[in-house]
């Protein structure tokens, strides 16, 4: 991990050194423990604040349509970024989308080996108040008050990270290889076919539920890299999609339509699940679309920069079978 | 149940279907009324929004109606409804709505007959159905 870090830091000085990036993103300790924040530096700023651990759980590609203007303009240097099989994902996403220009991207790419949910954690620790935190190559060490407690991080990781096909960057301009779990990834996803699995009404139930704990906060949407849009439908007041209630309905409403937007765009990283306040199991809902995607055309979102998403184009030999099927 | 009114939205494309519907009106087939149609440009003018607010708002039944493959006025809109569709519908499924609700039909301007055919048997299904209660809770 150290030694990472390390490389990341020694690329980046060299960057500004060589005036190639004006700004990088990475990741800084966070305010609190078992977090990092996002990290905005210019040449002035302490290169040596950067950190890569297993809490780097943010996907920075969400801030980049946000800071580059989709401009071809060669006088803008480019953003240099740290990015995570999954980040560099939602970056090929919004390539295509065109959002944003490769030729204004320096891309570091590091190979992942999960991030370890804080959530699980925390969980483990009955509130107690946490002093530090250690990390080496397979656990992790919190200290506590009243001594130390030892996690192994296989156990604790994301969900997302339990089934990550990819977690060595797609696109990248240096990459920084780091130890990665040899994961098996599996298409579905065994929590969506349990899911599936599922008689209707009980489906129901568990959507409602999980939703029902929604205070629409939206923090899923912010998380989002592919949610781009300069006015959300969720804030849109003519038409006015959703009132302002919490109200089930409007929960609902608000859910579905946000997993469709995601259809052949989702990329499965789960910021949305961590960013979420309420817990909700997010993950479950969008892994359907995924899986589905990948079943029916064949389609993974971000893995090839020449493919075109399957929503944005059609074909006239397109299955027709599920208009006349009853279910 | 036999006088329940069921509540059904038809989007019909203006270059296709709804002058389907015009020429299922002008031809004086009976067509049990208890639908609404709205007129769209484009059948993959339709976004889910539109189809989960009307269920919303408490509509029994949703029907989206467009130009047949190929036909399209806007060369491929009503192939993008086709995967929209699909998505949709799939993902109502997987929630646990009952997706009878929903439906996707081709109907040409030449296709009055096939207009009313296809809205009947959606009625006489919906009817079946009973009243739907995804209209807002609380």
């Amino acid at each position: 991990m150290r030694q990472i870090e390390y490389e990341i830091i020694n690329t980046v000085e060299k960057l500004f050194a060589d005036k190639k990036i004006d700004i990088f993103i990475g990741y800084k300790k966070g305010t609190l423990s078992l977090q990092t924040s996002p990290y905005f530096l210019s040449e002035q700023d302490d290169v040596r604040k950067l950190v890569w651990n297993s809490f780097c759980s943010n996907n920075l590609a969400v801030f980049i349509p946000r800071i580059i203007p989709n401009s071809k303009s060669k006088e803008s240097k480019p953003v240099g970024i740290l990015c995570k099989g999954c980040d560099s994902r939602s970056l090929v996403g919004l390539i295509k989308e065109k959002q944003i220009n490769r030729d204004n991207l320096f891309i570091i790419g590091i190979s992942c080996p999960g991030i370890v949910d804080r959530r699980k954690i925390l969980s483990r620790l009955d509130g107690k108040e946490i002093i530090g935190i250690d990390e080496d190559a397979d656990s992790i060490v919190v200290k506590l008050k009243d001594g130390e407690k030892r996690f192994e991080k296989e156990e604790y990781l994301c969900e997302s990270c339990l089934n990550c096909a990819h977690p060595t960057p797609s696109i990248y301009d240096v990459l920084i290889r780091g130890a990665v779990y040899s994961l098996q990834a599996i298409t579905p996803d065994p929590i969506t076919k349990d899911f599936s699995s599922k008689p209707r009404e009980e489906r129901w139930k568990i959507f409602e539920t999980e939703v029902s704990k929604c205070i629409r906060c939206y923090a899923c949407r912010d998380a989002c890299p592919n949610c781009y849009c300069k006015e959300c439908f969720a804030e849109q007041t003519k038409p006015q999609w959703l009132g302002v209630s919490k109200g089930l309905s409007e929960v609902i409403f608000y859910h579905i339509v946000r997993i469709l937007h995601q259809a052949g765009r989702c990329v499965d990283c789960g910021a949305c699940v961590r960013a979420c306040p309420m817990d909700i199991n997010l993950r479950l809902f969008t892994r359907v679309m995924v899986d589905e995607v990948k079943e029916r055309f064949g389609y993974e979102p971000g893995i090839s920069l020449k493919d075109t998403p399957p929503l944005a184009t059609f074909s006239a030999d397109d299955k027709q079978e599920f208009m006349t099927e009853p279910e | 149940m036999d006088n329940f009114k069921p509540r059904i939205i038809i989007f019909c494309c203006n270059w296709c279907s709804y002058a389907g519907a015009d020429l299922a009106g002008v031809s004086r087939l009976q067509i049990a009324p208890h639908f609404r149609v709205i007129r769209t440009m484009c059948s993959g003018r339709i976004e889910p929004e539109f189809v989960l607010k009307a269920f919303q708002n408490g509509v029994d039944g949703v029907m989206i109606t467009g130009c047949h493959p190929g036909d399209c006025h806007y060369i491929s809109g009503n192939y993008k409804t086709i995967r929209r569709y699909y998505f949709l519908k799939l993902l109502l499924s997987e929630f646990g709505v009952n997706t009878k609700r929903l439906k996707l039909h081709f109907i040409s301007a030449g296709e009055g007959i096939e207009f009313q055919k296809r809205v009947n048997e959606f009625i006489e299904e919906i009817k079946k159905l009973g009243s739907a209660d995804y209209a807002q809770k609380e």
